[in-house]
């Protein structure tokens, strides 16, 4: 059973429509990352699972309920994106409070401080914690009595970058103990690595949903080869060249080669096995470069209805 | 269950470090015992006078001052939530819109009661130990029913301030509003009833004209109060059109408790109708 399916749905603030037809499933343990820009609809997908609205129509199914049922609930933890919690309140003080409503154990609440780090000062009004700290603040609360679904939205913002490495090796962590993320966010550089699958909204459709190597074949952005330190670059280019390879010479002995799907291992394989390059570097499109190619062609990769 | 009475823990907590409970109260304890030794002074006599007199000052006052301190309080309670982040947040646990509702209800409530009892009830007991052969059960019987009436004045204003600040988009605009709530119950109102008594010239029935004041909460409270003594006591203004309330007593008290679940249950409604 997936943990979360979106069939069809559709939503509309008035005649605004906000979600036009998006179908989305996540499995346990799976992390998701939503991407698009303001207002392509990400938050409010984002609603529609937590049961904070209802869908105009369609069905939105947590663990096979309604997110409106309580019993669901209780197994979600969210981080909302500007959250300044109780400025009145510590941090301690905060958590407790919100580890009693979700009924999670309060000896959760130290360990989870000392997870994200603000152990030191959790004794301290909230209004003196920065932005980064709060963030850290609204994390330990999304964790509160183990969710099975978490959605974070917008995690990294205001996070130097050791704490944005801590979040994700959070996530892992929580990934490996069967939870399933969905990551919501525009900031897309060294996401990678952390997700499972990207899904890219813009306008309220779904633009875009697989793995990361799914995208990049479905968009078609050359690997580049990089060959450093080549013993007669020159004629290295002309033979790749003749074989059909966009091969470029840069500098005297350092070759880049731009290859399209299979072509990859085909390259390496040459170059691996007869030539004499000192370093050999292959890069990826990365998330970003497929994020705009989305978005500059939004018609050319619609999902299938 | 359980959400209602974290979450009353925590507006209980926040009264007491916020200072809201101790403020109230002392500010009720100098008004009553100000009230009680300085009320006559006009009349030129310093000193305790009678006990139909206090109640009867101690009314007129807390029909201005509790609503206003009862929507000060509650104006924010929801719209606060939203603007801090904190109501998105809270409606992703579990607990329902109407349990956050009712545990605000019961915290703010409770701050309100305990610093009515505290400060009424204290100048209640001053006046009994320091008035010399002062008849105390005629005492506590109308201290009681004044505090007992202004805890449930307080109720239904702070219900009332719920149903704005469940409308309200923003913080200020809820103060706004709970300030006109506050100019129309308690001024504008009885302006209005006086003005419709002149222009209609002896024309409405005076049977039914009583009921009116029961449109306005306030205006029972006060009733309320002033019903429980003596002849002796002077009536004013359009407080001498409830003298002859039918059923006096416990229609007023049922009133004002209909008007404490009329305000709920509207808060409730513009609550669950609240974008969020």
């Amino acid at each position: 059973m997936k943990l979360v399916e979106l069939h069809s749905v559709r939503h509309c603030y008035g005649k605004l429509e906000a979600l036009h037809d998006l179908n989305l499933s996540l499995n346990e343990g799976e992390v998701l990352g939503l991407f698009g820009h303001n207002g392509a609809g990400k938050t409010t997908t984002m609603k529609l699972i937590l049961g904070l609205l209802r869908p105009t129509s369609g069905q939105v199914c947590v663990s096979g309920a309604s997110p409106e049922h309580v019993g669901v609930r209780q197994q979600l933890g969210y981080l909302p994106e500007n959250v300044s919690f109780y400025p009145q309140l510590t941090g301690l003080e905060t958590l407790r409070y919100f580890a009693r409503l979700k009924s999670a154990p309060s000896a959760q609440v130290e360990a989870l401080l000392r997870q994200v780090g603000l152990t030191e000062a959790c004794q301290r009004k909230v209004k003196t914690y920065s932005k980064g700290m709060r963030q850290r603040l609204g994390l330990a609360q999304a964790l509160l009595g183990k969710p099975r679904l978490l959605l974070l939205d917008e995690p990294t913002v205001g996070l130097d970058p050791i704490a944005t490495r801590e979040l994700y090796a959070i996530i892992q962590q929580l990934r490996e103990g069967g939870t399933a993320v969905i990551l919501c966010s525009h900031v897309l550089a060294g996401v990678e690595a952390f997700i499972d699958r990207a899904a890219i909204m813009a306008a309220g459709r779904l633009q875009a949903d697989g793995t990361l190597s799914e995208l990049r074949s479905q968009v078609g952005l050359p690997s580049l080869i990089r060959v450093n330190g080549l013993l007669q670059a020159r004629r290295w280019q002309a033979q790749l060249s003749g074989e059909g390879f966009n091969a470029r010479l840069v500098g005297e002995d350092n070759l880049e080669v731009a290859t399209h799907n299979g072509a990859k291992q085909q390259v390496l394989k040459i170059l691996l096995e007869q030539g004499d390059a000192e370093d050999i570097e292959v890069r990826q499109a990365n998330m970003e470069e497929i994020y705009s190619h989305f978005m500059t062609q939004p018609s050319a990769h619609r999902s299938a209805p | 269950m359980k959400p209602i009475l974290f979450i009353a823990l925590k507006e209980l907590q926040d009264g007491l470090r916020n200072r809201w409970l101790l403020a109230i109260s002392l500010l009720f304890v100098m008004l009553a015992a100000g009230i009680a030794w300085f009320g006559a002074a006009a009349a030129g006599q310093v000193g305790f006078s009678s006990i139909a007199s206090t109640i009867a000052s101690l009314a007129s006052l807390a029909t201005f001052i509790i609503p206003l301190i009862a929507l000060l309080l509650a104006y924010d309670a929801i719209v606060g939530e939203d603007e801090g982040g904190t109501l998105l947040l809270l409606l992703t646990y579990p607990l329902g819109k109407r349990q956050l509702l009712l545990g605000k209800f019961v915290g703010q409530g409770l701050i309100l009661a305990l610093a009515t009892l505290i400060g009424f009830g204290g100048a209640a007991l001053a006046i009994s130990l320091l008035v010399p052969d002062i008849d105390k059960l005629q005492l506590f019987v109308a201290f009681g029913r004044f505090i007992a009436s202004a805890i449930l004045l307080g109720w239904v204003f702070i219900a009332m301030a719920y149903v704005l600040s469940s409308r309200a988009r923003e913080k200020s605009s809820a103060a706004g509003m709970a300030l006109g709530i506050w100019f129309l119950f308690v001024l504008v109102f009885d302006l209005a009833l006086l003005a419709l008594l002149v222009l209609s010239k002896g024309q409405l029935n005076p049977d039914w004209l009583p009921w009116l004041l029961l449109l306005n909460p306030a205006d029972i409270f006060r009733q309320l109060n002033l019903n429980g003594l003596d002849a002796a006591a002077q009536l004013n203004g359009v407080m001498s059109l409830g003298q002859d309330l039918a059923g006096a007593s416990s229609t007023l008290w049922a009133a004002l408790l209909g008007w404490m679940v009329l305000c709920l249950v509207l808060a409730q409604r513009s609550f669950m109708r609240r974008p969020i």
